[in-house]
């Protein structure tokens, strides 16, 4: 009864219910939609328009004055920012900190997650089912009940010299991701055709083999969602890398905002250009890459 | 060269369904061995047994006399083709027929050289380079073909290759495996539901039921001489006429069987070869007769009314009722219709001109009727 396979798995894009598709598709389903859109658009471009104009403009009016006059526009705000010292360092080292902190957040958990997704899937072993549910159970608990415990272990006689810095920040990362990229990816690579795994076992592929050769290649478009997934909300994180990173040189930009409100709170010039430049980069990994944030999610969980 | 050897193969599963209770089977060297039953036999779980993908509960297996019921299918060096053909969707055809040989460290120059000359003998060198999924149905058979002809393994398994084409493509594909196979001289167990490939492909074909095996025999054996009411309705198309009769003594040595409210005289040469009706005097037996048995020539006849006349061009099957009830091999033993007539189908030459609703004699071939056991179903035959 098995179909034949016509993998790869990206092709098939799951239609969306027809009955939630008729009832957004009527006038008023598109009324509420574009009111939601645009409540949620609209902060962004007065943010946006904003960083664009010169402080004098910023102090006296409101953003949307502009829109009847867009003619005073600036990029100083931009240089400035980049150049203002946050706690003696420029705003540019906190984008680098970031940076830093959000590759190898986002790899090393979902390189781990596929690794174990794959044993749960494909390898036996007893008490397999039981872990899994363990793991899946770890969705439940809270960040922020595990930053204590996280900190004492870290702090304590095992890695003394890792405490200070962004590798901690990677491991706390690491672990925080973990459980939902386990879960989303075994849905995943579960849901590959059994009879290949088999055919490459019969091949005489051994685990690592199918898994690097096979697996890998095939469950790219979950990894990439999955990878894109948890880039943003790395970039996006200040209480991880607030507890676990130490002092101002390993903060990422999150941080350096925070202290900017704190500091020259009515610069508003610089508060703009400085959000707006830690939303950009979120900004084109998403929009470039919104097919396979979508589609590999619902490739996930949707299928099978 | 090998051999194959089930002794008393067993698989339970864990929720304590027992899929096969023990099964003994010897598969010869460069033998064609095809695994045939209705769905859920126990079929593909013996061959996934014999390929390692299935523990085995109980029991031996032997690839070439050498116990291998602890090796991981990579160490049986064996090669199988899936129902689904399970072509690694992200290599091109020729990376999927050498994925084998590349695990197994063989020469580059050499898996090159391989996979042309299996390439060439599939007609598979213009798609080489194409990923599986921009391959006709066809064509992905055959890549899963190659995949386990390249390497020269021991034993071919194969799990319904067949079942995924359409009718013509399969008629055809059929005579390329059966030949290929006997080019290639590997020993090969093949399962299939259907009984036609069975019969066409098998040097010799073993049925199972309900993971127990019935007969396994040659096509002809089996056709010609089924040891039980299940093999000798599940072979052959249209399905063997079953219906209750009656044993009786007849003139001299002579036997009766009387279907209905009509008699059949066994004499002669007849008679002895259902010599073991004797025992079954004043008792009712289950009688078969194929289709073709049924017709213009014979030493008995029925009379039965025609229900349904099918042309198929190179006979003419004739449906008509008969006032026995009809008797089926089901899958706990043997059933009895409680209808008191039934319908039996007889293969007739096409250029009868019978129409439904006439009355007929049909002539019955009383050397090729079956008889069975009403209570196990084997068959009764020389005692």
């Amino acid at each position: 009864m098995t179909a034949t396979i016509v993998p790869p798995p990206q092709q098939d894009l799951t239609p969306l219910p027809t009955k939630v598709a008729r009832k957004l598709g009527s006038p008023v389903g598109r009324a509420i939609v574009w009111f939601l859109a645009a409540a949620w658009t609209v902060p962004t471009m007065g943010l946006f328009i904003s960083s664009f104009r010169p402080e004098e403009d910023i102090k006296t009016t409101g953003w949307w004055t502009w829109i009847k006059e867009p003619t005073n526009v600036t990029f100083e705000n931009y240089t400035n920012v980049l150049q203002d010292k946050v706690r003696g360092l420029p705003f540019s080292d906190f984008f680098w900190n970031t940076v830093r902190i959000a590759i190898p957040s986002a790899v090393i958990p979902i390189v781990i997650a596929a690794f174990a997704a794959y044993a749960f899937s494909w390898m036996k072993f007893k008490g397999r089912d039981l872990l899994f549910v363990l793991v899946v159970g770890l969705m439940v608990v809270p960040l922020q009940m595990c930053l204590i415990p996280l900190l004492q272990f870290f702090g304590g006689d095992y890695f003394p010299d890792l405490l200070e810095g962004t590798t901690t920040v990677w491991i706390a990362h690491a672990i925080f991701g973990m459980p939902l990229a386990i879960f989303l990816l075994k849905n995943f690579i579960g849901s590959l055709p059994s009879e290949v795994i088999e055919a490459a076992r019969v091949d005489g592929a051994s685990h690592l083999t199918i898994f690097t050769k096979l697996v890998l290649p095939l469950s790219v478009p979950a990894l990439a969602s999955l990878g894109i997934f948890q880039f943003l909300w790395v970039w996006n994180d200040l209480l991880v890398a607030k507890v676990f990173g130490g002092s101002a040189e390993n903060q990422p930009m999150t941080y350096a905002l925070v202290d900017m409100v704190g500091n020259k709170g009515n610069e508003w010039q610089l508060l703009t250009a400085g959000a707006f430049v830690t939303m950009v980069v979120p900004l084109i990994v998403f929009l470039s890459l919104q097919r396979f944030f979508v589609r590999g999610l619902l490739a996930g969980s949707v299928k099978g | 060269m090998s051999t194959l050897r089930l002794v008393n193969l067993q698989k339970r599963y864990e929720n304590g369904f027992e899929a096969v209770p023990g099964l003994d089977l010897e598969i010869h060297d460069g033998e064609f061995l095809v695994l045939v039953g209705p769905s859920g036999c126990g079929k593909s779980t013996v061959l996934r047994m014999v390929a390692g993908l299935e523990d085995i509960t109980g029991g031996d297996l032997l690839i070439d006399d050498v116990v291998v019921n602890g090796m991981g299918p990579q160490q049986r060096d064996i090669a199988m083709v899936f129902q689904s053909y399970a072509l690694y969707p992200n290599m091109t055809v020729a990376d999927n027929i050498a994925f084998a040989m590349k695990l197994r460290k063989t020469d580059k120059e050499e898996i090159k050289a391989k996979v042309a000359e299996v390439a060439e003998l599939l007609e598979l060198t213009a798609v080489l380079d194409r990923k599986p999924g921009q391959l006709s149905g066809g064509q992905r058979q055959r890549v899963a073909m190659g995949r386990a002809i390249v390497r020269n393994p021991k034993l071919f398994l194969m799990d319904e290759p067949l079942s995924n084409l359409d009718a013509k493509l399969r008629v055809q594909t059929r005579g390329e495996i059966s030949k290929l196979q006997r080019r290639l001289g590997v020993t090969t167990m093949y399962v299939t539901h259907d009984q036609i490939e069975a019969m066409t492909m098998g040097d010799r074909v073993a049925v199972l039921r309900r993971g127990v095996l019935m007969q396994c025999a040659s096509p002809a054996e089996l056709y010609q001489s089924p040891q039980n009411l299940f093999v000798g309705q599940f072979i052959g198309s249209p399905s063997m006429n079953v219906v209750r009769g009656s044993v009786g003594n007849g003139d001299g040595d002579d036997l009766t069987v009387s279907i209905g409210s009509q008699l059949i005289t066994l004499t002669g040469e007849a008679a002895h070869r259902l010599e073991g009706l004797r025992d079954y005097i004043g008792r009712d037996i289950a009688i078969g007769i194929r289709s073709e048995a049924l017709g213009d020539d014979g030493t008995a006849s029925i009379n039965v009314e025609v229900d349904l006349v099918e042309m198929l061009g190179s006979e003419l099957l004739v449906h008509c009722t008969i006032d026995a009830p009809a008797v089926r091999a089901i899958d706990s033993g043997v059933e009895i219709s409680d209808q008191p007539e039934s319908s039996i189908v007889a293969s007739l030459d096409p250029r009868n001109p019978v129409k439904v609703g006439d009355r007929l004699q049909l002539t019955v071939d009383t050397l090729r009727m079956h008889a069975f056991d009403l209570e196990s179903g084997d068959a009764i035959g020389r005692s």
